[in-house]
Parts: structure tokens; C-alpha cells; sequence
């Protein structure tokens, strides 16, 4: 198992987002959290990697708690964020960037160069120098999952890769999530698009007002039309 | 067909060298729905803050009903009659609902230099006769920054048509929605603008709405113009898949997954 | 003047903007990262100089010990920023801004009554520089060498951050902080170290700036404020954020400072004009120039992102007039209760005219979202005003205390149209240079305010002799002062600035002209500060440059803050507290400052939420019990 969350609650301020959310990721499966804007799928990742302080609840990464620990702390057990609105550093260039994600390499998990990711995003590639806020949308999405790669992660957290991008880049950003996982990486998602959802997980999660709703592998999830039409109102 | 509320003609912009938007040109007309798509970074957003005011503009000119509004303030733009809705909701999260919409009708009758009367107690049928308009009549008294996100778009949606536009600028309307949402709330700006002959012009990336609900599509990249048309033209063009819309496995079939 | 004076007046323009380039860069450097105004960062130069002095003193008056001590001076003052940084910002990060600013603040009292105690009260007078205590000739005129060390020691330094910020994984890391904190820590990068190891930086810089000027400068315990007025002119011009243009700016306002003192007493058109007293207006007058110009200051950029700054989720109703009556008419009744308490009448007075300074700056604070640590200056002007038409122009008093306001009003408008092209911790700074600048202004016109002696002999006619009917008229005002404000908040304007509030982009863009309507706030709510500091005036019999001084202005901030921005009665609440409390530490104590700084700290530490919603989530915890 590479992260089991088990009745995680969150809160902000007084508004109750998670309420007893549990889930699980196994070692190199891409997960997708699914469910409509707001329904807590963002807070979930959030949780885990501990921008958001849950208030009950386990989270288990690699055999380690981490529920209460610093982002920071969590990030140095190999677990990666990539966060919904790309939070490039604008001001700094595409190779600092990479630095500022840079952690040494980890046992189990792969080895990232910016050479080797320049392989993987040869945009990225022909722009080292330039600062991330001259970078288009979709180069500075690219952007933002190289630097997390760069802490060599075990598991990757991508919140909604997808949102506000061309459909050219949308089907780039599936082929580049494929090869994480040839790559044995685990991938955790929230997505509100299915279509993309599809491409790439292996088992989905269905969250609605912060409970889960539907737990299961793609597969069964087409199979079940009630679970589709009534938690995302497709 | 009407004359064109909206002409742009020749529009550009640059930005330390690199043509944000090259030689663009195109017109809208009352009662229609244009989508501008293309790829991240083509030029869109510029575009549209160009239009808004919001940016200036290095050459080309953009006309209003005849008149041109190139170099204007947004505020004044808006009191020529454009309504805006933004990607990620602005909206005023400390009011309620109906005193956003109180807020637009205030302006738009000059009433913000009053000191000593009620704000709330202004214009408030209009206000909720609005809000019925797009189904928000009922949360009228609840606070902007508790509601759900389709809701904030559609409030967004009331105040925009505050000031009886002549054209609205939707950017990314239907952006963090839930696919059901996303074509509810197009059809409901579609039907709005159809009944009170407004044009419209907005941004998507999600090209189910686009395809379902755009009379025309133009599409950018790179700054400039590459194709226009009705949608089947556009979406069978060979150079629009090649930049924007991919193999097509993002959109189209009915029930996904 | 000759090339060569003014060739001597560059030089010394040069050599005095090296220290305030290295304040106004630590500054800048801790706020970019940490998003914390250092209200204390004056506090911290005017120790390193302290710290030098003495260590001097310790290790004697030889090249070794003067750089010694500048050394020494730098690692303590380094070392003591960490450690504020350890002890109490780090418990508060995620608290409001203001909480932050408020709890720099309370730093600021305690640092300077530990120098008074340690120290003492007199002006502490250095060494010069042993080995570099000469002069040297450059075209006939003698510059000292010292000065010269210290024009080629300030490049160096700026070249040595340059290279460490753009060259090094360190820099990276805080330029990606100061962009985006929580990010670098999901990331993986320990903020907490990084976040005190900006602290020892900027503290390091303001102390090495403080002790650099141990040769040329008294140490005295009113540094604190000047120097950080000083810095936050800096950094507006040169842009927050931006250490090249924290360099460029201290060298500007620096060198425009030396020629003003040059230039001494000058005829103009006939008019004796003396320069050297002018410093801070032509400060000023280089500030407003380049806002026009350039809004973000010289090498600065628009901030990226602009949170809101009163945390407020909904404005609560509007009073009723109905239910607040019969409270004012309670007030009214005291001094009936306790007719031989002169203390608790004038105590009284006091609070009515301070709730009402208070409710004004919460006018902008709270739902303008514009935050005014200048508010002070309409309060002193506005006393000024009234004691200067009375006294000077023979009008009646009565008259004297309704044109006042007005005077402070337009004062206001002119500040005002400098401040609103800013906003949040730039509006803020702005306005504090604005208070400064009139503090000075009103501190050096002997001839027209009585300087640092102030003006007495301020009472009101015979028919308001009696302090029950002074207190009387005071209550009255204060309170339709008040229900003004407050009726305003809810009127049309009062939405539309809340409006501008919430989303500049959706006001602009239903065609609210944000920026008009916040000017016309700006000078409303000084106007209203201006009636209180009239009233202030005539209550006290004699007023002084205190009345516009940074001091009064942060008291006004701490009400508020005390009292709760997002409530619409705390203001006054908060000036209660505040005055009685100041009041009883003051009567006790010559250290009352730290007493009360101490007491600020022990409440944004408890109740990092702010101090109402800490008080409330109390009461929900202790309601049940009950």
C-alpha cells in the first residue's frame, strides 16, 4: 500500500469539507478522485500532503503516519503535490525552478535529472532560462509537475492537471501521467473530466460533499450509470 | 443579419517583442454566440482584456455599435453597455447575492455618491426580478462567499445583464463546473442572450459546450487568426486539430468513461 | 554653488544613504519572504547602534574594536531578529497581517525601554572611526574618510545579496518564498529555517546600518521611528521587494537630503526659505514624483496577488440609533453619579474622542480595506488647526473647532491622492511617511505651531469651562460623529467601497471608479479624526507634535485591532480598553511601553485569531458550562 487515508475529516473555519473521507492508493496505480467543484476532492490531496490540518483521521504513507506533520516533513518522505493552479515561481527561471524542487535521490523511486525531464518535456527543455511567468499555460503546467518530480517522489499528487487547458495539451498531459507509471511512480488525481480520467487511471474515487461515494476500479465505474449520473451530474 | 454590435479590426498587441495577438479581426452580431478558442498562451486572454479596456492595444481598432472604445477605461466601456463575466468568479463575497446585483443597478442609475440612504433598500425588485432570471431568486439573501461555485456564476451572470448590455465578454464561463453545470449554464446565457438580442462573445476549453452552444468559432494561436466559421467547419479543419483540438478523445461522446 | 561643493554634497549625500539602504533592504527582504511588515526593523538599527557603542566602549577605541564592534553589533542584532522571529512571529504566520504588524509593534515598546533602562535617556555620542578618522582633500574641500568607507561599503554589500539571492540555492529558495511560501514547503524545503535565516539576514542589515553610523550619529531613543519612517520611504520608492531599488532610492533621497542641508537658508522670489529644515518636504516632494511616475516605486512591480486586508466574511447590521441613545444618555448621566472625579471625567473625555478617532480609521481599514498607519496626522493637524485660528487668527473657539476638521479634510485629500494609487502594505507605508513628514513639519515651524513646546493657553470660552459640560459637548459630537460614519458605511458609497474592497476587477468593472470613491473615503475619515483632534485640543489646554506622531497613529491601529476589524462597535470597545489601560500602566510605571507591549504580544500570541474572535470562541466554550 503507498497511501491509505482512513476517516479523515477536515475542516475550514467552521465549514465541515471532509467528513470521514477513506481511500487508498496502491503502489505504482494511478487513482482518480473524482466528484463535482467543491465536493472535496481538492482538500483531500491537500490533507494529505498537510496544507490542510485534518482534524481526525489516519493517513499512512509508505508505512509512515504523516496525518499532522509539516508539508515539508511529508514532501521529504517522497510524497509530491502538485497543486490545482500550477503556483509556478514566476520570477524565476525555468532551471531554478527545478532547483527549488530538487531533494536528494530516494531509495524506491526514480532518479530525476533536468536532463532526464527535459527527455519527458522537451518544451521545457528549450526554455531553461526563461522565467516561469513568460511560460505559456500549458508549458508552465508541464512546469510544475517537472519541479515536483525533481524531489524524486515515490507517489505523485496531481490536483485537477487538466482544468483550463487545450485539449491538444490535455491529451499531452495523459501520455506524460502514462509514463510516470511506466515508471513505477504513484499517482493520485482529481479531475472533473472524465474523458481524461479514463485515459489514465486505473481505479476511481468518487467524492460528493465530502463523503465517498463510489469506491472501484474504472471499469466498474462505466458499469454503474446511477453512480455516474448522480455524483457527476454528467 | 443585424449590424455588428462588436468589430475588431486589425487588433494587436506585443509584449517585449513576442505579437500576443497579431492582425486580429472579427465582428459579433446581436442575438449571437462567438467562441474565440485556440491553445494556452494563443492570445485569448489578451484579446479579451483589450476589449474590456483592461489592456491597451499597439494597433487596430475596436468598435462598439460604431462607436470605437479602444483605449477606454473598463468602467466606461461597461457604461457603453458590455457586461463581463471572469474565469475565476469576481464577485463581492461580503454582500448577498441580490445587494451584488443592487450594487451593478446602483452604478448603472449613478446612485453611489448617495451617503445617508439604505444601499439595500435600492432597487431591489429589479434586482430580484434579475436573479429570478437565472434561478437565484430564492438565495437572494444568502452571503456571495458561502455559495456554491456554478451558483457564483450564475449571480455573476444577473449582475452582467445589470446594465441591459448590448454585448457580454465571457471568459471561460463554465471553467471548474461539472459537465452537467457547464452546459445548464450555457444554455441558460444562450437563451438570455437570444431573448434580449445580446451578443456574446466567450472563451472555452470545453468543447462539448462550445460545440453545443457556439453559432460561430474563431480560433487563435499564436497571436493570430487561423480559422473561423460554423463550428462543423471549424472542428473538421485539419490546422485547428493539428494546434488545438488533438485527436478529439477530450470531447464528443455522449457518456464518457 | 560651485561643482566642487556640490561634489562635497553627493559625497555626504552617499555616505548617509548606505545605512538607510541597509535598513530599507532588510526590510524589504523580510517582508518578501515572510510578508511581514518589521515595524521593529528601526528598532533593530537604532540597537545596533547601541550595541556598537558599547561594545566599543568594552574593547576600546582602536581600528580592531571599532570593527570589531560593527561586527559584533551586526551577529547580536542578527541573532536577536532570529530570535523574535523564533519566539513570536513564527507562532502567528497564519494570523491576520495586522496581527503580525501589531505584534513587530509591541516589539518596537519593549526594545526601546530596554535601551532606556539600559542605556538611559541622554544622547550617546561615539568614536570616530580609528585609522579612517581624518579627512581627505578632493578639490579643495574636506570629505571625511569615513564617509568614503562607507559610500564603497553599501555597493559591496549590495553586490554581495545580489550574487547570494540570484547565484545560490539559498537565493532561490527565498526568491520562490517570497513569492509563494506554502509551495516551497510542499515542495519539501524546511520554510521555518529559511524563514529565520531572512530574519538574521534583514535584522543583520538594519543592526550593521545602526552601528556603521556610530561616527556620524548620536545614539538617542528616537531613532527607532525616524529611522523606520526613513526605511519605509525607501522602500516605496524603490519598490517593496526590490534591493537594487531599496539602493537606488536610498542614494536619491539621500543625496536630495545632503543638498537640502547645503543649501541652508535661501532666498526664493523674495521668500527666506530654509532648506535644511525642508528635508522631509523635499523627501516627500521626490516620493510623490516618482508614485505619479512609477506607482510600484522605481524598480518595483504591482503585487502579484492582494489579499483582502479586513478579514471580514459580512459587515454585522447597522446600529440602531434607537438602541444606542439611551447608552450615550447613560454617559451623559455620570458625571451626576460622580460629580468631584475630575480624573474619571476627563478619562471619559478622552475615550468619546478617541472611539471616534478609532471608528474613523476603521472607516478605511475595515471596509475601504485600506490600512493607514498615518491616521494621527489629521488628528494633529486638525488640533493644530483649532488652537492656531483661535490663538493666532482670534477666531472664536466655536469656529476654530468647526474648521478644523475641515482643514484636516483637506489635508487628507492630498495625502489621500497619493495613497489610493497604492494599496495594502503600500498604501500603508505611504501613509506612515505622510504622518512622519507632518509630525516634522509641524515640529520645526517654531514660528507657527511652537515646535517641540507646542501651543498653550488652548481653552474654550467661558461656557464650556466647566469640564461636565466640555464632556457633554465632546459626547454629543463624538456620537453624531459616529452615526454619521456609521450610517455611511451602509449607504450606496459605503457599499461601493466595500465593493472596491472585495473585487477591484467586478467594481471596475460595473463601472465603480474604486479609486475616486476611496479618495473621497480618505478624506472623510480624516475629517472625522480631525473633529476628535479639535475637540482633543480644547479638552487638554495645550497640544503638542505628539498628536501627530507615529505613537498616536499606532494607538489608533491597536484600538482597532483590540476592538476587532470585522465588527462595526469594537473600534470603540478597543478605545475603552485602551485608554483606560494606558492610563493605569502609565500612572504606575516608567516603563509602562514595554509593560503594554508585553501585555499586545500576550494577547496576538493567546489569541492568534484576533483577540475578539479569541474572546468569542472563549464564550462558546464557556457558555455550555454555565
Amino acid at each position: 500500500m503507498m497511501l491509505h487515508v482512513e476517516g479523515l475529516h477536515s475542516y475550514y473555519g467552521r465549514a465541515h469539507i471532509l467528513a470521514d473521507v477513506t481511500l487508498e492508493a496502491r503502489e505504482g496505480e494511478v487513482l482518480a478522485l473524482l466528484g463535482r467543484n467543491g465536493a472535496g476532492k481538492s482538500t483531500t490531496l491537500k490533507s494529505v500532503i498537510g496544507l490542510v490540518r485534518p482534524s481526525a483521521g489516519a493517513i499512512t504513507f509508505a508505512g509512515a503516519r504523516i496525518e499532522g506533520l509539516s508539508p515539508f516533513r511529508i514532501a521529504r518522505l517522497g510524497l509530491g503535490f502538485v497543486p490545482e493552479d500550477r503556483r509556478i515561481f514566476t520570477d524565476l527561471s525555468v532551471m531554478e525552478n527545478l532547483e527549488v524542487g530538487r531533494q536528494a535521490p530516494r531509495g524506491g523511486a526514480p532518479t530525476w535529472t533536468p536532463d532526464r525531464l527535459f527527455e519527458l518535456f522537451p518544451n521545457l527543455g528549450r526554455m531553461r532560462d526563461r522565467p516561469g511567468g513568460r511560460m505559456s499555460g500549458g508549458e508552465q503546467q508541464m512546469l510544475t509537475i517537472a519541479r515536483t518530480l525533481m524531489g524524486n517522489p515515490r507517489c505523485v499528487l496531481l490536483d485537477e492537471p487538466s482544468e483550463g487547458l487545450a485539449p491538444l495539451i490535455v491529451e499531452q498531459m495523459a501520455k506524460t501521467i502514462r509514463t510516470l507509471k511506466a515508471e513505477g511512480l504513484s499517482v493520485v488525481l482529481s479531475e472533473q473530466n472524465l474523458h481524461f480520467s479514463a485515459m489514465v487511471a486505473d481505479r476511481a474515487v468518487i467524492i460528493e460533499k465530502g463523503r465517498v461515494r463510489f469506491t472501484g476500479t474504472m471499469d466498474e465505474l462505466r458499469a454503474d450509470e446511477q453512480a455516474r449520473t448522480q455524483y457527476l451530474s454528467v | 443579419m443585424s449590424a455588428p454590435v462588436l468589430e475588431v479590426a486589425g487588433l494587436a498587441k506585443a509584449f517585449g517583442g513576442v505579437r500576443a495577438v497579431d492582425d486580429v479581426s472579427f465582428t459579433v452580431v446581436a442575438g449571437e454566440l462567438l467562441a474565440m478558442i485556440g491553445p494556452n498562451g494563443a492570445g485569448k486572454s489578451t484579446c479579451f482584456n483589450m476589449l474590456n479596456g483592461q489592456l491597451s492595444a499597439d494597433a487596430g481598432a475596436v468598435r462598439l455599435l460604431g462607436r470605437d472604445v479602444l483605449g477606454m477605461k473598463p468602467r466606461a466601456i461597461w457604461r457603453l453597455g458590455v457586461g463581463r463575466t471572469f474565469q475565476i468568479t469576481a464577485t463581492f463575497t461580503s454582500m448577498t447575492v441580490r445587494e451584488n446585483v443592487q450594487m451593478a443597478l446602483l452604478s448603472h442609475r449613478h446612485g453611489l455618491g448617495s451617503l445617508l440612504s439604505r444601499a439595500s433598500a435600492r432597487h431591489r425588485n429589479e434586482a430580484d426580478a434579475l436573479l429570478g432570471r437565472v434561478g437565484m431568486r430564492e438565495q437572494g439573501d444568502r452571503v456571495c462567499g458561502v455559495l456554491a461555485y456554478g451558483d457564483l456564476k450564475r449571480v455573476e451572470l444577473a449582475v452582467a445583464l445589470a446594465n441591459d448590455p448590448k454585448l457580454l465578454l465571457m471568459d471561460e464561463p463554465t471553467a471548474g463546473m461539472a459537465p452537467k453545470e457547464r452546459i445548464e449554464l450555457m444554455a441558460l446565457a444562450a437563451s438570455l442572450a437570444r431573448e434580449r438580442e445580446v451578443a456574446v462573445l466567450f472563451t472555452e476549453h470545453d468543447m462539448d459546450v462550445v460545440f453545443a452552444h457556439a453559432d460561430r468559432i474563431i480560433v487563435l494561436d499564436r497571436g493570430r487568426l487561423i480559422a473561423q466559421g460554423e463550428p462543423a467547419a471549424v472542428r473538421a479543419d485539419p490546422q485547428v486539430q493539428a494546434v488545438y483540438l488533438g485527436s478529439g478523445a477530450m470531447f464528443g461522446h455522449e457518456v464518457p468513461a | 554653488m560651485s561643482f566642487a561643493s556640490i561634489l562635497a554634497q553627493l559625497l555626504n549625500g552617499l555616505a548617509g544613504a548606505s545605512s538607510l539602504f541597509m535598513v530599507a533592504a532588510g526590510l524589504s527582504l523580510i517582508f518578501g519572504v515572510t510578508r511581514v511588515v518589521n515595524f521593529a526593523h528601526g528598532s533593530l538599527y537604532m540597537l545596533g547602534l547601541y550595541v556598537a557603542y558599547s561594545t566599543v566602549e568594552f574593547l576600546g577605541r582602536t581600528p580592531l574594536g571599532f570593527w570589531g564592534a560593527i561586527v559584533v553589533a551586526t551577529i547580536v542584532i542578527g541573532a536577536l531578529g532570529a530570535l523574535i522571529e523564533i519566539a513570536i512571529l513564527r507562532r502567528i504566520y497564519r494570523a491576520p497581517e495586522l496581527f503580525q504588524l501589531l505584534a513587530t509593534f509591541a516589539v518596537v515598546l519593549v526594545i526601546k525601554d530596554v535601551a532606556l533602562a539600559i542605556w538611559g535617556a541622554e544622547e550617546l555620542v561615539g568614536p570616530r572611526a580609528p585609522g579612517l578618522s581624518r579627512t581627505v582633500e578632493i578639490m579643495g574641500r574636506r570629505v571625511p574618510q569615513y564617509d568614503l568607507a562607507l559610500i564603497v561599503i553599501a555597493p559591496l554589500l549590495l553586490l554581495g545579496l545580489w550574487l547570494a539571492l540570484t547565484r545560490t540555492r539559498w537565493g532561490a529558495l527565498v526568491r520562490a518564498a517570497t513569492q509563494d511560501r506554502e509551495m516551497v514547503g510542499a515542495l519539501g524545503v524546511d520554510e521555518r529555517k529559511l524563514f529565520t535565516g531572512v530574519f538574521f539576514v534583514g535584522a543583520a542589515l538594519a543592526g550593521l546600518g545602526g552601528a556603521l553610523q556610530l561616527p556620524r550619529e548620536p545614539a538617542n531613543l528616537g531613532l527607532d521611528l525616524a529611522v523606520i519612517a526613513d526605511a519605509f520611504v525607501v522602500t516605496v520608492v524603490g519598490g517593496l521587494g526590490s534591493i537594487p531599488g531599496a539602493f537606488i532610492a536610498a542614494i536619491l533621497i539621500g543625496v536630495v537630503k545632503a543638498f537640502c542641508i547645503a543649501l541652508g537658508t535661501q532666498s526664493v522670489l523674495g521668500l527666506e526659505i530654509s532648506f535644511s529644515k525642508l528635508t522631509l518636504v523635499v523627501e516627500f516632494l521626490v516620493m510623490a514624483i516618482v508614485l505619479v511616475v512609477r506607482p510600484y516605486g522605481l524598480l518595483g512591480r504591482p503585487p502579484a496577488q492582494q489579499r483582502a486586508v479586513g478579514e471580514i466574511t459580512t459587515l454585522p447590521n447597522m446600529p440602531d440609533w434607537r438602541r444606542w441613545l439611551p447608552f450615550v444618555a447613560l454617559l451623559a448621566l455620570i458625571p451626576f453619579a460622580a460629580p468631584d472625579d475630575r480624573y474619571l471625567l476627563v478619562l471619559l473625555t478622552d475615550i468619546a474622542i478617541l472611539s471616534l478617532f478609532a471608528v474613523s480609521l476603521h472607516v478605511l481599514m475595515g471596509p475601504s480595506g485600506m490600512v493607514s498607519f498615518g491616521h494621527a496626522a489629521y488628528f494633529g493637524v486638525a488640533a493644530y488647526a483649532a488652537a492656531i485660528l483661535m490663538r493666532k487668527v482670534q477666531l472664536p473657539m466655536e469656529v476654530a473647532v468647526a474648521v478644523a476638521p475641515f482643514v484636516a479634510g483637506a489635508v487628507a485629500l492630498v495625502y489621500g491622492w497619493f495613497c489610493v494609487r497604492l494599496s495594502g502594505v503600500y498604501l500603508a507605508m505611504l501613509t506612515l511617511a505622510f504622518a512622519q513628514i507632518t509630525w516634522s513639519v509641524i515640529f520645526q515651524w517654531d514660528s507657527l505651531t511652537g515646535g517641540s513646546n507646542g501651543l498653550t493657553g488652548v481653552w474654550p470660552p467661558a461656557w464650556l469651562a466647566d469640564k461636565r459640560v466640555y464632556f457633554w459637548l465632546t459626547l454629543v459630537l463624538c456620537a453624531l460623529g459616529i452615526g454619521l460614519l456609521w450610517r455611511m458605511l451602509f449607504s450606496p458609497f459605503g457599499y461601493a467601497l466595500r465593493a472596491g474592497r472585495d473585487s477591484p476587477l467586478r467594481a471596475e468593472a460595473i463601472g465603480i471608479d474604486v479609486r475616486r470613491l476611496q479618495w473621497f473615503a480618505f478624506a472623510l475619515a480624516g475629517a472625522f479624526a480631525g473633529l476628535g483632534g479639535a475637540l482633543f485640543a480644547f479638552s487638554k489646554g495645550s497640544i503638542s507634535p505628539e498628536l501627530a506622531s507615529i505613537a498616536q497613529s499606532t494607538d489608533a491601529l491597536v484600538m482597532v485591532l483590540l476592538g476587532g476589524v470585522e465588527t462595526i462597535t469594537g473600534p470603540i470597545a478597543g478605545a475603552a480598553i485602551f485608554t483606560w489601560l494606558k492610563d493605569e500602566l502609565a500612572r504606575r510605571t516608567e516603563y509602562w511601553r514595554s509593560v503594554f507591549g508585553l501585555v499586545i504580544l500576550a494577547l496576538v500570541l493567546l489569541f492568534p485569531q484576533g483577540v475578539v474572535g479569541g474572546l468569542a470562541m472563549l464564550w462558546r466554550r464557556v457558555r455550555p458550562a454555565s
